[in-house]
């Protein structure tokens, strides 16, 4: 943990020896999460739902998920330049180096840049935590922070599974988008608008409406069980097979070095 | 104690193609080409020695090298460091070793030299006193005092390369591996580069293992000479030797001669 | 037009290499246009009364999008111009007798024209065979088809016109990713990339549609749909050529003083 704050203290010193690059990167960051915000608010001028839910419980989704990815995509950025990593032979010097080789790839890149989406999250939760329409007693704050945590670590698994696959090819990569960018863009919406057999995908094989729609529920007093709330604990078996993967492409890469 | 026994790897290439119908072609079906990269490799090499690994590009000087140091694993054969098999147990054996990637830099390109060190120490575990100590040294024969304070991005060629030699050093390795420690400097840093390592050999007795184009580097460096070439060892011997091989050589430069070799061996 | 066709095919079977790569690309871009349906689908059921677009037209508009994404995304970069204005090495081709804006202006487009080329096909074909409410329909008629042609080009040449003033903005700024980002959200979101026009609150579309974003990618989609037909289609495609002018217009300008500045400090 000491290692990871220095690290930390690092890449926050480095990437402000470049403050306007910085706050142009963060204010287009906050702008693209800024337009995502503005096509759900233009949506809700013509319907005042949408498959039972109003704009301000479609928000309290949308800011979930945002902050959620947001923060693994700024603390887990290494994953996401892992195929940079490997093709620049970076990763050797993580193997020459005493310590755990996935905390190494972890700490290799952090993003302060994507700041501006967690900004946009905190705005959009100022706004919806009070007009949701949710009672916020303590299970229901708890439920809201775990939501945000476990989701967090469930787009690190993502970033991770994306690591690992690139172990094994860099072509096809393009495919992972679809979870990582296509799950915080379709996260927007409670993942139950898109029909039965995604809201399936999404709770048994990438668990991302564990953390979102389930839990939401419980929020929004429509379900009484605690289970709902603990769902998004759940969540978190995915990062196993994601850990096993990232193993088995570091033992491939000994053997082949590419 | 360094020793390898009939070290053997192959890598699987895919063919790229070229042209337009080719290019077709491949999106149903892809050749692939097997390059023996080490074709039984076996050498030793003791504690306290420096050794020249010499070859042309694509010979396997570098996948030795990763193999040593516990990158990569080979399909047969052994390697054992001071006991350790590098791939079995890599965290212990990385610990003994240091290692300087002269074409990749370990240096962060934005924040001081010093605060690189700092994070290096941490990474390594370096108690504070045998730091300083370590630190200190190397500073005053590197003579680092004026860079330390600088980001990399601002140090010349040679800067960076001592400010490289000096990470790899931090944890005192007893074990040094260097991989084309002195491409691209310029006369002043390349003598100072050599002088250190010289000295590191004698007085800590850390042994060195450099991989180089540059005939100078192991004229002034090392007592031994390893000559690679198609994954097999050709040569193992002094310079001297080398230059007794054939009544030629003696007139030779270094350089001629290795190019010689290379000519004699068709590699 | 002989070397631009050369860019063309080059890129072609660059891309051609990489299948999974397109593969990937497909099956992704598939995926996303499902996705967006099911959640335009989603408030259609909740209320059809209050869509502002017919569904079927919203699903063509889908698939479209997904189809020709090369073509009309701003977010879609040429690294090679970008990084020879921002590493200097603008200097030699500057030496070239080439036209440099008509150059990079046709390398962006061809550029834009293979990737399309290599995907839309596919995308199209299964968009054509899905059942019945996610299924693409054909034009109206072929007038109707013709217009989209035309207003397709018109488009393409207003992407690539306004994102040539981006790339010569390089020469003014030091963050190219920073305009980058924030340019390239902006005018895809006023283009209709996020959601498409007509689904804009009232007051906000009367203004936006004047834009010249509301003649990239909006104009041609909602042609093909027939979403725009008749006299306020020759009134966009009116509207794109005034914008492809005024563009060019202030691309060659800007350019002109941006090349002066070059000289001037010397690169």
């Amino acid at each position: 943990m000491g290692l990871y704050i220095k690290y930390f203290a690092m890449h926050l010193k480095s990437q402000m020896q470049y403050k306007v690059s910085f706050c142009l990167t963060a204010l287009g960051q906050f702008l693209v999460s800024f337009s995502a915000f503005l096509g759900i608010y233009f949506m809700f001028t013509h319907f005042n739902t949408v498959e039972g839910f109003t704009f301000q419980e479609t928000l309290l989704c949308f800011a979930v998920v945002l902050m959620a990815f947001s923060l693994a995509e700024m603390l887990g950025r290494g994953f996401d330049l892992f195929p940079r990593m490997l093709g620049n032979g970076e990763f050797d010097r993580a193997l020459v180096r005493p310590r755990n080789v996935i905390f190494q790839v972890l700490l290799s890149q952090m993003d302060f840049s994507r700041l501006g989406r967690v900004i946009q999250a905190a705005l959009v939760f100022v706004y919806a935590i009070p007009n949701s329409g949710v009672l916020w007693t303590w299970d229901k704050v708890v439920t809201l922070i775990l939501m945000v945590t476990c989701g967090s670590l469930v787009f690190f698994g993502l970033f991770l599974l994306y690591a690992a696959i690139s172990f094994f090819t860099v072509e096809g990569l393009e495919f992972m988008n679809i979870f990582t960018d296509g799950g915080r863009e379709f996260g927007r919406y409670p993942f139950s608008v898109y029909g039965e057999n995604i809201l399936r995908f999404l709770t048994y094989i990438i668990p991302l409406a564990l953390f979102q729609i389930y839990p939401l529920l419980y929020l929004l007093g429509r379900v009484t069980s605690r289970l709902y709330m603990l769902l998004p604990l759940v969540s978190l078996l995915f990062l196993v097979p994601c850990v096993l993967l990232f193993r088995l492409g570091l033992r491939r890469y000994k053997s082949t070095g590419s | 104690m360094i020793s390898l026994k009939s070290v053997r790897k192959t890598f699987r290439v895919a063919k790229r193609q070229a042209g337009f119908s080719r290019a077709v072609k491949a999106l149903f079906s892809r050749e692939y080409e097997l390059v023996r990269a080490l074709d039984d490799i076996s050498f030793d090499i003791r504690d306290g020695e420096m050794v020249g690994y010499i070859g042309p590009n694509g010979a396997g000087k570098s996948t030795t090298i990763k193999i040593m140091c516990g990158v990569l694993t080979p399909d047969s054969g052994s390697c054992s460091i001071d006991g350790r098999t590098p791939w079995k147990e890599r965290i212990a054996h990385v610990r003994e070793i240091g290692v300087v990637f002269g074409q990749r830099s370990q240096l962060w390109w934005d924040v001081p030299v010093a605060d690189s060190f700092q994070l290096i120490r941490d990474i390594y575990k370096v108690d504070g006193a045998s730091y300083r100590k370590t630190l200190d040294e190397l500073t005053e024969r590197l003579d680092l005092n004026e860079i330390l304070k600088t980001p990399a991005r601002s140090l010349s060629l040679g800067q960076r390369m001592r400010c490289e030699i000096a990470a790899s050093l931090l944890h005192s390795p007893r074990t040094l591996f260097l991989d084309e420690p002195t491409i691209g400097l310029d006369a002043v840093s390349k003598i100072a580069v050599r002088q250190f390592i010289k000295k590191l050999n004698a007085e800590r007795g850390t042994t060195v293992i450099l991989t180089t184009h540059d005939m100078q580097d192991i004229e002034a460096l090392t007592e031994r000479i390893l000559l690679i070439g198609k994954g097999k060892i050709l040569l193992d011997g002094s310079l001297a030797e080398l230059k007794k091989r054939s009544p030629e050589a003696l007139d030779m430069t270094s350089e001629e001669m290795v190019a010689a070799l290379y000519r004699e061996f068709k590699i | 037009m002989k070397p631009y066709f050369g860019i063309f095919r080059l890129r072609f079977i660059n891309a051609l290499q990489y299948r999974a790569a397109a593969l990937a690309g497909i099956a992704t871009q598939f995926a996303w246009g499902f996705m967006e349906i099911f959640a335009f689908a989603a408030f259609y059921r909740t209320d059809p009364g209050a869509f502002p677009m017919a569904f079927s037209e919203t699903v063509s508009y889908i698939w479209l999008q997904q189809a020709f994404l090369a073509l009309f995304m701003m977010w879609f970069w040429e690294g090679d111009i970008a990084s020879s204005i921002t590493s200097g090495s603008i200097a030699y081709e500057m030496v070239r007798p080439a036209d440099l804006y008509v150059r990079w202006f046709c390398q962006a487009s061809a550029n834009r024209l293979a990737r399309a080329a290599l995907r839309c096909a596919p995308i199209l074909l299964v968009a054509f065979l899905l059942p019945a409410p996610y299924r693409m329909s054909l034009p109206p008629s072929i007038g109707q088809f013709a217009l989209f042609i035309l207003s397709a080009a018109l488009s393409l040449g207003v992407v690539v016109s306004f994102s040539m003033l981006i790339y010569i903005s390089l020469f003014f700024t030091l963050s190219p990713s920073g305009v980058r980002l924030i340019t390239a959200v902006l005018s895809d979101f006023l283009a209709g990339a996020t959601i498409p026009l007509p689904f804009f609150p009232e007051p906000v579309r009367a203004v936006v549609e004047l834009l010249p974003f509301a003649s990239m990618q909006n104009m041609p989609l909602r042609v093909y749909t027939g979403n725009i037909a008749g006299a306020d289609a020759l009134r966009g495609l009116l509207l794109q050529i005034f914008w492809l002018m005024m563009l060019l217009l202030a691309g060659r300008l800007t350019m002109k003083k941006a090349l002066n500045k070059v000289v001037v400090q010397g690169g």
